[in-house]
Formats: structure tokens, C-alpha cells, sequence
């Protein structure tokens, strides 16, 4: 009974999993490698914010969006753009015919500061932008798709098709926005060099740290009752309007919070690599995103993150020996998921992996307060392995794994005896 | 029929819809009274099931009226339908298969439906009650734990049932609810419908004739969007427009 008053937060293999995730970002991979590596990881990182908002999104709320890229660079471009004013003080941009303004907007014979770039001079207003912009964005889009009830694949086509219009947007508006070659050349943020090895460091930290708090309000998201209706309106989103939810009002929630996760990561890509580009908004990079998370395991929080660093090392390995070959890998890594392994790493991971680790992992053998949860646990394990489908043991587990612990409403004892784990 | 529709739950008056010039539901009026279990029978595509389409929001009337307690329901949004207490139930079962029996019972509660209230929504004492409660009436009590995927089929129509009894609603309205059951299953649903329905009123949907006489006080017969014969199970059965149209053959 008390796994019901107290469903917690996090699972014991959660909390291992998220503790794994720490020491591997925070410890391993910076003590291992060596800066420009330190580096890669940590723009790798940043499209692991576009995947766990994917996770959400697409894993949980059943709503595939193809233009991920449109937020994370709307992210990107916000940061760009202050970093832009900053590096184009008049003292730099002297030899300009108008100094003082972005060298391409110079090139291309603007003379002054277009009023929308004037307030991306102050930081805490270009911080604001970067997460409140996209969100704005993805909210206008939400409310015009899903109070409309349109959905599924119409919906992934018109967030593709909207990642194509941003992609044009900004190439043809070359002298507001840098055009193809995007806002480059960025040096200082508020004086800091953000080119030297120490802020790679840094920034690679603070993306991480940044990672991690995303990740936790998923996991909240996840834990609260949310998530659940997130599960049952991609089961059945009928049953749950009429179980008086006003669906649109959830779906345009998760899609918010998915683009302002890819957003962050767009901040922080632009932080650490030094610009921002188009190549990062259109539809290839937004479904490259969602193939992270597929490979990842789309149910899986944490997988979203290990499918970002797995598909980017390949990526990054491949491309250096057989640079035309990459795509076409991309592509049949991407039918593999579908095919043989839908749920991606975090499925095989749970069938292969979990059940060979030793009794800890689990907290079976070692929790001896709660004898009569540990068999209600392993019950409903073998309910879930029999249903045979990996979705329903991912959520079964994650969803309505039963936990021993704190109660929070204190429950009276005859009531475990009440039958209900006597199955 | 009394003009007076305070004394209706539901009163139904002049109700058209048209789908491209095919009027699946033609002038439909019918009254449903407080405490009242009214069963809907008819031949396929009589227009049975876009009737409880259209009270719940589902289906938008060409023109008409639906009067809930007075209230009207064709201009209110489906989860509006749901707070102003009508709940319903699919032909289909319609349950949330990868969740556990008890969280479909507890996503059904009537609290915290907002996107912030689901997000403060507390899994206290009074919600494990109600959810315990209902699993009883539903006979669904030492299934609570089990995904809903894994249940039977009888099951997954009663624990749509709970679901909806969960919500309180004034006027629950059920589409073929004991379709692909059991014998012994049907008895058992004729026996929890029978139980429920203790204040408020039941629109039945149903084909099964012996479950329909089991149940109903009031037989509504449709026929091509219109009603044809309107009365106790006996009247109707007697009629020969319906026995002609439906139970002759």
C-alpha cells in the first residue's frame, strides 16, 4: 500500500543511473580527454537537450516533431546575437564603413542596428529571449495545431515544413541574420574569452550542469501525475478528453517545454563552438535530432542522453574516414531502430544488461523492510516481461514500478493484509 | 411529455446532424428523467452511437437542442461536457493500457485536471480511497497493480466503467458495454449497472436483448436517425413498426 501514498521521485535504478551519468559527464570523460575532445562532447551535449525534450514530447505525449532545429537555433541565434554586439564594439569594427554594427550586416551595405537587435545588448535580456522566445514560439504553433486538433503525421509535416520556412527565413534575410554562414567570429561574453581552453572547460561544465537540471524536471514532469496523462493521451487521447482533460492545453505544455530544452542546448552550442549557422535549423538537423532520440530510446530520459554522445561519436568517427558515407549510415542506423529495436538502447539495455547486473542495482536482496513490496515488485515484473512488449515494461517499470519508502500519508496496517497483493 | 424540462436530466429536442447531406440523426427529441435507465436499440447505422456523440461534444449538431439540468450542451467543449457531469464510455474499451489499473482509476479522478493541477496533483488518502472504492464495485480489486493491458476484456469494460464512475457523473452514458462479454459476465455487468445507476441516469446502447430487458425502464428504438417507438421494454417488444425494422430479423 505505501507505493501507492508515495510514488518516489526516482526508482533506485534511477537514481544509479542518474549517479552514472554524472560520474561519466562531470568526471570521466573531462579527466580522459583533451580539450578540443572536452569540446565535441560538449556540443554533443547540447543536442542532448533536443532529445530529451523529445523524449517528452514525442516518447511520452505521442507528438513527433520534425522541427526541433527551429528552436534550438531560435536558442542559438539569441545567444549569437549578443555575443555578435559584444565583438562588434566600435574600437573592433573600425575599418566597417559604419562601425559599431555586426561585420555582415556592414557587408552587406546596412548602416544601422535594426531596432530588434538593439536590446540583445544586454545579457539578462538575451537570456530571457533564449528561453522565452522559442517557448513563445512553439506555444503560437501549439495553439494553432492542437486546438485545432490537428496531430500525428500532419503535424511532423508542418513542423517540418516550418523548419524548411526559418532555414530560407534566415539565409534570405543574409543582412539581418549573417545569412548562410550564420553569426560567426564570436569572442567575449561580458569580457570573458570564450575561445581560450579554460572556458571550454568551464562552458563544457556548465552545459553539463545545465543537462542535469533539464533532466530533473523531466524526471519530475515524469513522476507527477503529468506524465501519466502524457502516457494516456498517447494511448487513447479520446478517453482522456472525456475524462475532462482539455488534451490541446497538455500537448501545447510538453511541446513548450521541448522547445526550450532544444533551445538551452542552442544557447550552449552556440557558447561553446563560437556561432551559429543555419545548418542547425532546417529539417536534416532537426531529424537528425530525433534520431538521437530514437537511438537513444525514446521512453528513456537518460537514453536520450547516451544516443546523442553514441550517434555523434560514430558521426564524428565516420566522417573523418569516409566523410560521403555518413548520411547513409544515419539512414540505416535509423530503419535498424525501427525494425529491430523500437525503444532503442534503453530497451536492450533493460532486457540484456539489467538483468545480469548484481542484486544492488535492483535493491531486491538488500531492502529487507519491505518484504511483502519486493514480491509485489517481482510480480508485476513478470506481468510486464509477460506482456512481451518492451513499451509496456519501460513504462510499467518506470510508471508503476512499486517503491518502498517514506510514506507520506501514513496508512493503517490491516490494510496490507486488505488482499490486494495476494494476487 | 411534459414541456416543463427542469424535471428531465437530459432533454433532447429537435436534434439534427447532417454529414454532407446525409442526416444521420433527423429530429431527434427524447426526454431521459432523474435516476432513469434508459436503453437506445436499433438497427446498425440508426444513429445510436452519434446520438451519445453529440451529448458528450464529440460530434457538433447541425441544429437542436441538448438540455443537461437545464443547461445547454451542444455550444460546451468536450471536457466542459465532463465537469457539468456527463461521463461516457466507448464502444470500444477505451482504457490506457501501458498505465496500472489503479493510475487509469486515478487519472479519471476529478482533481487536478488542469496542466498545473496535474502537476500538484497529490496521490493523498481520500484519492487511494475513491480508487479502492471503485476497484471494489468494479470487481477489479486485486488487479489495482496489474498494467490494464494485461486485463480481459470483460475487465477492461468495467475498469472503463470505474473510470467513469470515478468522475460522479449525473448522467453516464455506455456504448454496447457488455458487447463481446461472456455470459457470465454480462450477468455480472447487468448486476454492477444495476447498482451503479443509484443516483443518476444511464443511456444504454445495447444489442443484447435479454441484457436490455434485464436493465432498462425505458426503451428508446431508433431507426434511420428518428425514434420509432418509445416506452417500457414490453410496449416496444409488442410494437409491430419495431419488430418489422429491428427484432424481426
Amino acid at each position: 500500500m505505501q507505493q501507492r501514498s508515495n510514488i518516489r521521485f526516482m526508482s533506485r535504478q534511477e537514481v544509479l543511473g542518474y549517479i552514472m551519468l554524472a560520474v561519466i559527464l562531470l568526471a570521466i570523460i573531462p579527466l580522459s580527454l583533451d580539450v578540443f575532445r572536452l569540446n565535441l562532447i560538449g556540443k554533443y551535449l547540447t543536442y542532448a537537450f533536443v532529445a530529451l525534450g523529445l523524449v517528452l514530447c514525442w516518447g511520452y505525449g505521442g507528438i513527433l516533431s520534425l522541427g526541433q532545429g527551429v528552436f534550438f537555433g531560435l536558442g542559438g541565434y539569441c545567444m549569437a546575437m549578443f555575443l555578435k554586439l559584444e565583438a562588434s564594439d566600435p574600437e573592433s569594427t573600425k575599418i566597417q564603413s559604419t562601425p559599431g554594427i555586426p561585420d555582415f550586416m556592414d557587408w552587406n551595405q546596412i548602416t544601422e542596428l535594426p531596432w530588434w537587435w538593439e536590446p540583445f545588448r544586454e545579457l539578462p535580456f538575451a537570456l530571457s529571449a533564449i528561453v522565452l522566445l522559442p517557448t513563445l514560439f512553439a506555444f503560437i504553433i501549439g495553439v494553432a495545431m492542437f486546438k485545432r486538433r490537428v496531430g500525428g503525421v500532419y503535424f511532423a509535416i508542418i513542423t517540418q515544413a516550418i523548419a524548411a520556412i526559418m532555414t530560407i527565413l534566415i539565409i534570405g534575410q543574409q543582412g539581418y541574420t549573417g545569412g548562410v554562414n550564420g553569426i560567426t567570429d564570436l569572442r567575449t561574453l561580458l569580457g570573458w574569452d570564450i575561445r581560450s581552453d579554460s572556458a571550454k572547460v568551464i562552458l563544457y561544465y556548465v552545459c553539463s550542469a545545465a543537462l542535469f537540471i533539464c533532466l530533473l524536471l523531466s524526471q519530475f514532469i515524469r513522476y507527477k501525475k503529468l506524465g501519466r496523462i502524457l502516457v494516456a493521451m498517447r494511448d487513447r487521447e479520446d478517453r482522456v478528453r472525456f475524462s475532462g482533460y482539455d488534451v490541446a492545453n497538455f500537448k501545447i505544455f510538453v511541446f513548450c517545454l521541448s522547445a526550450m530544452f532544444s533551445a538551452i542546448g542552442g544557447a550552449m552550442f552556440t557558447l561553446q563552438v563560437g556561432f551559429m549557422s543555419p545548418s542547425f535549423v532546417g529539417i536534416v538537423p532537426s531529424i537528425e535530432m530525433v534520431i538521437y532520440c530514437a537511438v537513444g530510446g525514446r521512453l528513456s530520459l537518460l537514453g536520450a542522453v547516451y544516443g546523442t554522445l553514441l550517434v555523434n561519436w560514430a558521426k564524428t568517427i565516420f566522417s573523418e574516414t569516409f566523410p560521403e558515407l555518413w548520411l547513409f549510415a544515419m539512414g540505416g542506423l535509423f530503419i535498424a531502430v525501427v525494425m529491430a529495436f523500437p525503444n532503442g538502447l534503453a530497451s536492450l539495455f533493460k532486457r540484456y544488461i539489467e538483468p545480469k547486473l548484481p542484486a544492488w542495482y535492483s535493491g531486491r536482496a538488500i531492502d529487507s523492510k519491505a518484504p511483502i513490496l519486493e514480491t509485489d515488485s517481482s510480480i508485476e515484473t513478470g506481468q510486464a516481461n509477460a506482456l512481451g512488449s518492451e513499451e509496456n515494461i519501460g513504462l510499467s517499470k518506470s510508471l508503476t514500478k512499486p517503491e518502498a519508502g517514506i510514506t507520506v500519508v501514513p496508512r493503517t496496517d490491516e490494510k496490507l493484509e486488505g488482499g490486494v497483493y495476494v494476487d | 411529455m411534459s414541456t416543463n424540462r427542469e424535471d428531465f436530466v437530459l432533454a433532447v429536442e429537435g436534434l439534427t446532424v447532417s454529414f454532407d447531406g446525409f442526416k444521420a440523426v433527423n429530429d431527434l427529441s427524447f426526454y431521459v428523467d432523474e435516476g432513469e435507465i434508459r436503453v437506445i436499440i436499433g438497427p446498425n447505422g440508426a444513429g445510436k452511437t452519434t446520438v451519445l456523440d453529440l451529448i458528450c461534444g464529440r460530434t457538433q449538431a447541425t441544429s437542436g437542442s441538448i438540455k443537461f439540468r437545464g443547461e445547454e450542451l451542444t455550444r460546451m467543449k468536450e471536457h466542459q461536457i465532463v465537469h457539468h457531469g456527463v461521463g461516457r464510455k466507448f464502444q470500444n474499451p477505451s482504457i490506457y493500457d501501458d498505465l496500472s489499473v489503479f493510475e487509469n482509476l486515478e487519472i479519471s479522478y476529478p482533481r487536478g485536471r488542469s496542466v498545473f493541477g496535474s502537476l500538484m496533483f497529490k496521490r493523498d488518502r481520500e484519492v487511494i480511497e475513491e480508487v479502492e472504492n471503485i476497484a471494489e464495485i468494479i470487481f477489479l480489486q486485486n488487479d489495482l497493480d496489474k498494467p490494464a493491458g494485461l486485463l480481459s476484456h470483460g475487465q477492461k469494460q468495467w475498469l472503463e466503467i470505474g473510470m467513469l464512475l470515478i468522475q460522479k457523473p449525473d448522467l453516464l452514458m455506455l456504448d454496447e458495454p457488455v458487447a463481446g462479454m461472456s455470459v457470465a459476465e454480462r450477468r455480472k455487468t447487468a448486476e454492477l449497472l444495476n447498482r451503479i445507476t443509484q443516483g443518476r441516469s444511464v443511456i444504454v446502447i445495447e444489442h443484447d436483448m435479454q441484457f436490455v430487458e434485464d436493465i432498462a425502464h425505458r426503451v428508446t428504438v431508433m431507426h434511420q436517425g428518428k425514434v420509432l417507438s418509445e416506452g417500457s421494454m414490453e410496449r416496444v417488444k409488442n410494437d409491430p413498426k419495431v419488430i418489422e425494422v429491428y427484432l424481426g430479423h
